[in-house]
């Protein structure tokens, strides 16, 4: 066992202990935490208690309350299940329309294949958080757009990648040999060439979902996205913006575990990234390619 | 000369499909701007006729036929929240992005290749591995919540700790209202004001440069023509100088080249938290007047940045990676 953890990288078992921790605590932690997380009880007794605090009826309130007398972890531990669900759901619809869209126009090439790319190389030349903010403002906030809007702002890259990797697949010996022994194309496609084109996938979904989680909380903040009283991390940010001085803890915890988040999803993104087996053959001289760019 | 002038076509095309696309998204969202800027007794008439004014009359076909044909002659018609021409709101917005955004992209590229490169040189060391855990936590922060923070901290903060009065520094707007300063107090009083916007944008900026110098920087170190180098007892400098960093560059020149847009672009969080009159801020104001031709005019000119720096980056790339060339 212990030779094992000392095999696997530190990163990825940093990145996967912080996801574990918040996933457990988004499961389980609302039922532990005092008081409903939603609702607004007794807010004299229990507004913008500090943490570690008691509230009058005895309940202690370990990162506080907010302006309503509503215990601070708890909300913080729903909103984890919003926001790591729109990140995780959002970046997984991302990169399966992009592995879609880009084995599509790598198997079908011609015009079909120019199309999708320049459709893909436009949205890529809007900054993917302009695209969100005018599709979120006009189409409708909440969290159908939310999901949605990230899987439509999102595909680009993850298309690119496996249209490459799809051309360098069909062309190897064991895809003509499925051909020659009269296969159906789409069960070649789905059978021998996908599998071997989505490993470079896997990468860019992980270090999606960071980002997807960022932007869902950027638009929450500017109320674009998830709305109140159902808490999320940017919200709540948004929530604790005006009792910032007399009450900072509101708006620091749901930050905390926003940067807490987004460092796992990286690390173990990094990871998998280096990992042995997905590296490419690599010549004297490091090829220059293109470094992913922050999306904010 | 036959590639870069393709290239430039591709640039007009991909723009134009840009425009089309917004156009697109923008007019089919629901929600109507007349209503919501003329008076509820209005008859039917008078909305007919400000339709008319705003350009929003007519089908759908013949409006984009409208709007494509006023902007290929530069024209990007008139906000309708504002009632200015879009060139010109854009124009009053613009000097406010570019100061934050230039200046911000300055300061992430100096330190960002500073401490990738001081990084890279003791590689899986502790001073590495701390300072690989601050940029990354740096990059992975909102802009908006450490804004917020800087804020707390500069304003109640200051003043909790018993700082001078010069050292709590303003958190809203460029200027100090009604103070009608000129000359070298009205610059002194706009750099107090940028001070925190700036270090929220540099500090994040430098930071995602880091990380990625260190990686670039470190692969170069690790390269067998380096181990070589060194092997014929090159001084580390030297091969440094030679050998690593030329080969390093590369990459990140086409990083500082695709963060070109940032400096338009990258600031929408830090703008509006810090009431800073930019073009973000002037975005977000437009999103929710449902003003059409402001929103499609900047989402243009973001477009216009992102595909030329993409093309400059590429003509750079070219010139460092000889097996680029032409």
């Amino acid at each position: 066992m212990k030779a094992a953890l000392a095999r696997l990288d530190s990163r990825l078992l940093w990145g996967g202990a912080i996801l574990s921790l918040l996933t457990l605590g988004a499961i389980f932690g609302a039922a532990l935490t005092p008081g409903d997380p939603l609702a607004i009880g007794d807010v004299v007794g229990t507004r913008l208690l500090p943490p570690m605090a008691r509230s009058s009826a005895g309940a202690l309130h370990v990162l506080g309350t907010d302006a309503f007398g509503r215990d601070v972890l708890g909300r913080l531990l729903v909103a984890a299940r919003l926001s790591l669900g729109v990140g995780i759901v959002g970046s997984l619809l991302a990169a399966t329309l992009g592995a879609i869209i880009g084995a599509t126009g790598a198997w079908l090439g011609g015009v079909t294949d120019r199309v999708l790319l320049a459709l893909g190389d436009a949205l890529l030349a809007v900054p993917r958080l302009v695209l969100l903010l005018v599709v979120a403002a006009l189409w409708g906030p909440g969290l159908p757009t939310v999901v949605a809007v990230l899987a439509l702002t999102g595909w680009m890259g993850v298309a690119r990648l496996v249209r490459a990797e799809v051309l360098g697949v069909r062309v190897l010996p064991y895809v003509e040999a499925a051909h020659a022994l009269g296969v159906a194309p789409l069960r070649v496609l789905a059978r021998h060439v996908l599998p071997n084109a989505l490993g470079a996938a896997t990468v860019a979904v992980t270090l999606g979902v960071g980002s997807a989680i960022l932007l869902e909380s950027g638009l929450s903040f500017l109320g674009l996205g998830i709305q109140p009283p159902s808490p999320s991390w940017g919200n709540m940010i948004s929530g604790g913006r005006e009792w910032l001085l007399t009450a900072p803890w509101i708006a620091l915890s749901p930050g905390v575990a926003l940067v807490l988040t987004v460092v796992a999803c990286t690390l173990i993104g990094d990871a998998l990234d280096k990992a042995p087996g997905t590296e490419r053959a690599t010549g004297a001289i490091p090829e220059v390619s293109r470094p992913r760019v922050s999306t904010r | 000369m036959r590639r870069p002038l393709l290239r430039v076509i591709d640039a007009v095309m991909l723009l134009w499909l840009v425009a089309t696309i917004t156009f697109l998204l923008v007019r089919l969202a629901p929600g109507d701007p007349t209503t919501l800027l003329i008076a509820p007794t209005a008859t039917a008439d008078e909305i007919a006729r400000q339709r008319i004014a705003f350009g929003l009359d007519g089908s759908l076909p013949a409006q984009y036929g409208r709007w494509l044909g006023a902007v290929l002659q530069g024209e990007l018609g008139t906000s309708i929240s504002r009632a200015l021409p879009v060139t010109t709101v854009i124009a009053e917005a613009l000097p406010y992005s570019l100061f934050l955004g230039g200046v911000s992209l300055a300061g992430s590229v100096v330190f960002g290749l500073l401490i990738g490169a001081w990084q890279a040189r003791r590689a899986g060391s502790r001073g590495d591995t701390t300072m690989t855990v601050l940029t990354t936590a740096l990059f992975a922060a909102p802009h908006f919540w450490l804004a917020l923070g800087l804020i707390v901290i500069a304003t109640s903060g200051a003043a909790v700790l018993g700082a001078p009065d010069w050292a709590r520094l303003p958190a809203f707007g460029v200027q100090s209202p009604a103070a009608n300063l000129t000359g070298w107090a009205q610059l002194v009083d706009i750099a107090r004001h940028s001070v925190l916007p700036l270090c929220v944008l540099t500090v994040t900026g430098a930071a995602g440069i880091a990380r990625y110098a260190r990686g670039s920087l470190t692969a170069a170190w690790n390269a067998p023509h380096v181990t070589t180098a060194r092997a014929r007892g090159l001084p580390a400098s030297l091969v440094q100088r030679r050998y690593v960093v030329r080969n390093a560059m590369a990459p990140i020149v086409v990083l500082v080249g695709l963060s070109l847009p940032g400096i338009v672009a990258g600031s929408v969080f830090v703008e509006q938290v810090f009431a800073w009159p930019g073009l973000g801020r002037t975005m977000l104001g437009g999103i929710a007047a449902r003003d059409y031709p402001l929103v499609l005019g900047i989402t243009l000119l973001y477009a216009a940045v992102v595909i030329a720096s993409n093309l400059v980056a590429d003509l750079i790339v070219q010139r460092l990676d000889p097996r680029r060339a032409i």
